[in-house]
């Protein structure tokens, strides 16, 4: 077990009377590749420059490898930033970009030109030293800025959205680019993103963030599979949540209907949500199914075929590999396994705290 | 010809008969005398004493000013740059609101300060330190340059700097820059293009200007613009007039270009 790298205690912050964040705790391993992922407005950015040192909290602590560093100002700190719009320096070179960090640290030429060359190697740019970054593409201004970042050696590097402004081929190209130079370099990773498919992809551990709150924490697997709400449920991925109660252990009513499943200590004939992936959905003869249905949309979305599904007033949304023409009747069943359980909130506070309480 | 062509008719007008011919006219008394012969001797009188006197003293007072307009307006501008854009738009006001009111008071409302029995005079009597020589001074005219010129110059500064992406400073931060480190490596570089168009737009009304040195230099202190303006209105000598004209346009030309060649990115700058 690696020792935490950072830790941010009970930090707050407002900007003005509205609430960006409230007592957050978090920590991170030395070595990990940690996403903050949530909608516009969740907080994630402004974590992420409190970390960096450009937004001073209101309150709280930030711990850097055992040492509270809430108020040293970005340049006393031993991490770097890879800004969403790459924050090139337009008036000097690719070079000069890269060695600014290096210079301000007094080292040799010859060890800035070697290391340059270095960095410039690992982001795949070689001979791009005299080049201006208003000459590269967007994904080389990027992989500029990362270089530029890295090339300090520092301990821990923050990623703001760095692929948003990126196309989508170019961004998954950058997506394995980045895990490559995590594993390379050894360096801890943290990363903001919107997008759950790249949170999906790269992280070691993602923390799903709404309204200023943690929602859930954990690794890609647990994060998908097994949903702590709704909100976590309905941003990761697609899927189908629905109000349900729970009888009893490991059997729910949905629907007017009872399915089989997992889940224990929820109570008896507690109300619950219930969240069913669409890949989890098997579409079955109808007297085959547990409950019964008509297929309403059909659309081919290459690896598999997406439904829509109307069974006992619900619209179930349905990937699969088989096919169902539109007006079909169709049985659905959900193995037990699938079925993922939630604590139902009870007030849109709740809801936005979520876990934290 | 389409019709789009057409719409530049008026101004294509307007600029030929007020633009392109007084300056053909210009150079047509800048070499010719008066009984309309080609000459350079119009344009070489600039070399006589008095009047290449005049033309360093401008040259001088100009490049004076507009180093003390840059100094008191980049800071400022940095300021106004880092301020909510509620609060900027009111201290721009305050600054734009005095070129509101007319040039030639706004000068002569200095003269009523400097004068040997003016405000300020008054006020050292008061303390009873003897009153000082303020008016017909070289540095009398230098501050009504930097009066008036100052907005000129606070503007594109103000201008430039608001362009310059907080992110990019942080970046400079992030990598270790201290802040004074940052504004002279990635501030002070990146808003070059604000300092060259203030630069110019403080320089070259400075270094023509005849109103200023007149109302505040007394008769005393001649500029190369009231050498120009006696050629005209006393002397009514209109060839050595356009003559020294076209040498002073030269320099203008020069400041330009020199200024110009700092502007790599070409926007900003006039020339």
């Amino acid at each position: 077990m690696s020792h935490n790298l950072v830790t941010l205690t009970d930090i707050s912050k407002s900007f003005g009377d509205q609430l960006i964040l409230d007592k957050l705790n978090l920590s991170i391993r030395e070595n990990e590749f940690l996403t903050l992922l949530g909608p516009s407005g969740c907080g994630k950015t402004t974590t992420l420059r409190i970390l960096g040192g450009f937004e001073a909290p209101d309150s709280g602590q930030v711990i850097f490898d055992g040492q509270d560093i809430t108020n040293l100002p970005p340049n006393k700190r031993n991490l770097n930033t890879v800004f969403q719009k790459y924050a090139l320096f337009s008036h000097m070179n690719i070079e000069e970009n890269i060695a600014f960090g290096l210079k301000i640290s007094g080292k040799s030429s010859a060890y800035i030109k070697d290391k340059v060359k270095y960095a410039l190697k690992l982001v795949n740019l070689d001979g791009y030293e005299n080049r201006l970054p208003d000459s590269l593409s967007g994904g080389q201004q990027q992989r500029v800025a990362i270089a530029r970042a890295i090339v300090n050696e520092p301990r821990l590097l923050l990623l703001d959205e760095p692929l948003g402004a990126l196309d989508l081929k170019l961004r998954q190209d950058m997506q394995y680019e980045l895990i490559r130079l995590k594993n390379e370099l050894g360096i801890t990773f943290i990363y903001v993103t919107h997008d759950q498919e790249e949170a999906l992809t790269m992280s070691d551990t993602i923390v799903v963030m709404n309204q200023g709150y943690i929602q859930q924490m954990g690794s890609p697997e647990d994060i998908y599979n097994e949903p702590q709400n709704a909100f976590v449920a309905d941003f990761i991925g697609e899927s189908n949540i629905i109000s349900g109660t729970m009888l009893e252990d490991k059997l729910v009513e949905i629907l007017g209907a009872k399915f089989p499943c997992v889940d224990i200590g929820f109570g008896k004939n507690k109300p619950v949500d219930v969240v069913i992936r669409p890949e989890d959905v098997d579409l079955l003869a109808p007297e085959e199914g547990t409950i019964q249905g008509v297929v309403t949309h059909l659309l081919f979305k290459g690896v598999h075929y997406e439904m829509e599904v109307q069974a006992n007033g619900f619209e179930w949304l349905v990937h699969s590999t088989d096919m169902f023409p539109v007006g079909q009747k169709v049985g659905i069943h959900v193995n037990p396994f699938d079925i993922q359980i939630m604590h139902k909130p009870e007030s849109e506070d709740e809801e936005a705290i979520g876990i934290n309480e | 010809m389409n019709k789009k062509k057409l719409l530049s008719g008026p101004y294509l007008l307007w600029s030929i008969s007020f633009i392109l011919i007084p300056l053909a006219m210009i150079l047509f008394y800048g070499f010719t005398n008066s009984e309309g012969q080609f000459t350079f001797e119009n344009v070489l009188a600039i070399g006589t004493a008095e009047n290449f006197k005049a033309l360093c003293l401008s040259l001088i007072l100009s490049v004076i000013s507009t180093i003390i307009c840059l100094v008191l307006a980049y800071p400022l501008a940095m300021m106004l740059s880092n301020m909510k854009i509620n609060q900027t738009s009111f201290i721009v006001l305050l600054f734009i609101l005095p070129m509101w009111m007319n040039f030639l008071l706004r000068t002569i409302a200095w003269q009523t300060l400097l004068e040997k029995n003016g405000v300020i005079n008054q006020i050292l009597g008061f303390f009873h330190i003897p009153p000082l020589q303020l008016i017909n001074t070289p540095a009398a005219i230098v501050l009504g340059m930097v009066y008036n010129f100052l907005p000129f110059m606070v503007l594109p500064l103000y201008n430039a700097l608001c362009k310059i992406d907080k992110d990019v400073i942080f970046a400079a931060r992030d990598l270790g820059a201290t802040s004074f480190y940052t504004f002279r490596k990635i501030i002070f570089p990146l808003s070059l293009p604000g300092v060259i168009s203030g630069i110019t737009m403080v320089f070259v009304p400075a270094l023509t200007t005849f109103v200023i040195s007149d109302l505040l230099g007394g008769s005393k202190i001649l500029l190369i613009g009231n050498v120009i303006d006696r050629q005209f209105q006393q002397g009514s000598n209109w060839h050595v007039g356009s003559g020294l004209s076209l040498v002073l346009m030269i320099f203008i030309l020069i400041s330009m270009i020199l200024t110009g060649k700092y502007d790599k990115n070409g926007q900003g700058g006039l020339f």
